[in-house]
């Protein structure tokens, strides 16, 4: 029995007839409905609750756009190419002031960063044989195919640095034959690639995000990127100050801090611009949780790595503290996103306030709605 | 607009320019009396699987939910009161004297102007308003003219066709999701589960699997010289398919006999040329709010504002490198 307002126009209906003893009928699976035993023709439905509509702003309260279908491998996509081109650039600043310990380490990181991430990304593609699709075109409207071409590039070029790395760790015992001199000549062409490839490969993800009609992503459009590439930036700081001894650790210290700072300030001022329902995801729930803890680690980390950073100990666990922060921040602002859509009211209200801000300016003639 | 959307740009050449009219839907949804043929031949055309199964969602005769990636046709059904409706025909009334084109008697001041002779003042109460009505209204793909999804897809899967429809390549697409974030209207998603007959035996592959799914126009049928299957289904002509600058035409002839008649809660949706999205392949004759039938107020294409994004992509590299310059520069030994 359903029961609307709108029943009241009805007229009364006679009392169903119950069956034997009256007992509630236990309900039944699907292959059982309709026909049955096939003796008698059972009731195909059970009692529905029914809703009004008008009792939400919106078409049930059901979700007016779509979340993309990115999981967990998205977000360690994002906090890994961060850490890959945070490193890339410590690696060239490293080259340049000779600094071989810093300058091996920040390689192979990028390297490994990359690789992972990379295939973290062809893991969450639907169709992972067809990953190489990608390449079929370069589209600037995309920036998911920008952002391929960039993080093929790194990679590629990050493969390159790397082998050499290894090669020299090694003592030159890999099976390069011939190639070992062509290696020795790319790696200053190499390392010059991969400097102008790391900056983008850290801040194109802001652009990837952003570039989406998900409220929360949608409303840190500006933001995204300043707040990924200082994300980037402390991760690669607190990558090498792990792993390289802190005599030649200073710059990777500094980075983070300064990284630091950027995180912060980038994440506040983008909470700030934000319509209070859009910023609502990245403040409750688990988003929520996950981006404070992020602030509290990447500030603990911070500070850490500026006092205490020429301690080995200390400088090991500030590192590890802010790359903890940066993975966080990722997981937290793709899980807020995702949230963010699962509401209309986050997609309608902001879009009503910015229809209606633009009548009021005088602007009537761009609205989807139309009188005739 | 910008220029990575609309008439200039790259986003101007993907697919425009050649011989054939654009063709697109006309859904006057005042006519519409949810009979649900429309997603029936849908589904059997495009062989899409069931979506959920088979529950009763309680929102009025709704039992399919949303547009998705096995969804391309979705009957909205609303059950409103006399408040409501007197509400749905004030806000009708107001969009007509805020000036929206091409209302009215023609005015001869620019395009946008408001009509001459304010119409807000005229009286088209109608005789009577209901107690209660039903919106029945089917969505379908808007097949935008500055369509999000097309915009982003990074293999070139999407594209458009000559229809002026965008259209899913389903075996280029690798199903990495983009598209599915970037259209504002929620229509294209991946078929993560696909079997096309879900209670038989599952032996049949879906070709679809994985990959980003939405209407196509019945892109087959057009080819065929055949109309789409919804359109060609409907018993009431609610889903007329045409031309587009026939089927615009028609929309506001309709809309202004409706508000002739007093129904001001008539209002078109997806005609305008200057919208968020450059105007919609499929347009709908809505009598309410889009919000109340799940379409979003205003919907902007991500890409309209993908320069300034990119910039601060720049920037933000910029900052990035000054950064680590500064922190090499300033290390001690």
């Amino acid at each position: 029995m359903s029961l609307t307002e709108f029943d009241a126009d009805r007229p009364p209906e006679k009392p169903r007839r119950r069956r034997g003893d009256g007992r509630r009928r236990r309900r039944r699976g699907l292959g059982e409905i309709g026909m049955g035993d096939g003796s008698r023709e059972g009731a195909v439905v059970e009692d529905v609750e029914f809703e009004r509509a008008d009792e939400y702003g919106s078409y049930y309260g059901r979700p007016v756009v779509k979340a993309p279908p990115w999981k967990a491998p998205i977000a360690v996509y994002l906090f890994l190419g961060g850490v890959a081109g945070g490193s890339g650039l410590l690696a060239f600043g490293a080259q340049c002031t000779r600094r071989p310990l810093l300058r091996r380490n920040a390689r192979l990181v990028a390297l490994g960063t990359v690789g992972l991430g990379t295939v973290a990304l062809i893991e969450d593609l639907g169709r992972p044989e067809r990953f190489l699709n990608m390449m079929r075109t370069v589209k600037v409207t995309s920036p998911m195919s920008l952002g391929t071409w960039v993080v093929g590039g790194f990679a590629s070029l990050s493969g390159v640095l790397g082998a050499l790395e290894v090669d020299r760790m090694t003592g030159r015992k890999l099976p390069l034959g011939p190639l070992r001199p062509l290696l020795g000549a790319a790696e200053g062409p190499a390392s010059l690639g991969q400097v102008v490839l790391a900056p983008l490969l850290a801040s194109y993800t802001g652009a990837l995000l952003g570039n989406t009609i998900v409220p929360t992503w949608e409303a840190g459009r500006g933001h995204l990127s300043y707040l990924f590439a200082s994300s980037a930036s402390l991760a690669a700081g607190g990558a090498a100050m792990v792993t390289t001894p802190v005599a030649e650790a200073g710059p990777a210290r500094l980075l983070a801090a300064a990284g630091v700072a950027g995180d912060v300030v980038s994440m506040h001022r983008m909470k700030e611009s934000m319509h209070p329902l859009e910023r609502e995801p990245l403040e409750t729930g688990t988003p929520g949780k996950l981006l404070t803890w992020a602030e509290r680690l990447a500030v603990a980390g911070g500070i850490g790595a500026l006092l205490g950073g020429r301690s080995r100990v200390v400088a090991a666990a500030s590192g590890a503290a802010l790359l903890t922060a940066s993975a966080l921040t990722r997981f937290g602002v793709l899980n807020a996103g995702l949230e963010s859509v699962k509401d209309p009211r986050r997609v309608i209200e902001p879009q009503k306030a910015r229809l209606a801000a633009r009548r009021a300016a005088g602007i009537t003639d761009d609205s989807i709605t139309a009188g005739g | 607009m910008s220029l990575l959307a609309g008439e200039e740009g790259p986003a101007a050449q993907s697919g425009w320019g050649h011989d054939h009219e654009r063709k697109g839907f006309f859904t006057d949804t005042s006519i519409c009396i949810g009979c649900k043929a429309c997603e029936v031949a849908c589904k059997e055309w495009n062989r899409n699987p069931i979506d959920g199964n088979l529950e009763i969602l309680g929102s009025s005769y709704d039992n399919t939910g949303a547009l998705g990636a096995n969804t391309w046709r979705h009957v909205a059904f609303v059950e409103q009161g006399r408040e409501r409706i007197e509400e749905a025909r004030e806000s009708g009334r107001k969009l007509v004297s805020l000036g929206m084109p091409g209302i009215g008697p023609k005015s001869s001041g620019a395009r946008g102007a408001t009509p001459a002779g304010d119409l807000s003042q005229v009286d088209r109460t109608p005789p009577d308003t209901p107690e209660f009505r039903w919106l029945m209204s089917s969505d379908v793909c808007k097949h935008c003219t500055n369509a999000g999804c097309l915009d982003v897809c990074p293999t070139g899967a999407i594209f458009r066709s000559e229809f002026g429809s965008v259209v899913v390549q389903q075996d280029v697409c690798n199903g990495c999701g983009t598209c599915v974030s970037a259209c504002p209207f929620g229509v294209i998603e991946r078929r993560d589960d696909g079997t096309v007959s879900p209670f038989a035996v599952r032996e049949e592959e879906d070709p679809r699997r994985g990959t980003a799914s939405k209407c196509t126009l019945c892109y087959d049928r057009l080819v065929d010289g055949e109309e789409p299957a919804c359109s060609a289904t409907c018993p009431t002509q609610s889903i007329t398919f045409g031309d587009h600058p026939d089927l615009a035409e028609d929309a506001k002839q309709r809309v202004a006999d409706l508000h002739a008649r007093g129904m001001t809660e008539a209002r078109l949706y997806g005609t305008n040329p200057k919208d968020g999205v450059g105007g919609t392949g499929s347009v709908f004759l809505l009598l309410d709010e889009p919000e109340v039938y799940g379409l979003p107020p205003d919907p902007q294409v991500p890409t309209k504002s993908l320069p300034k994004t990119y910039a601060r992509t720049g920037l933000a590299a910029a900052g990035m490198v000054a950064a680590v310059a500064l922190s090499f520069l300033g290390a001690r030994r």
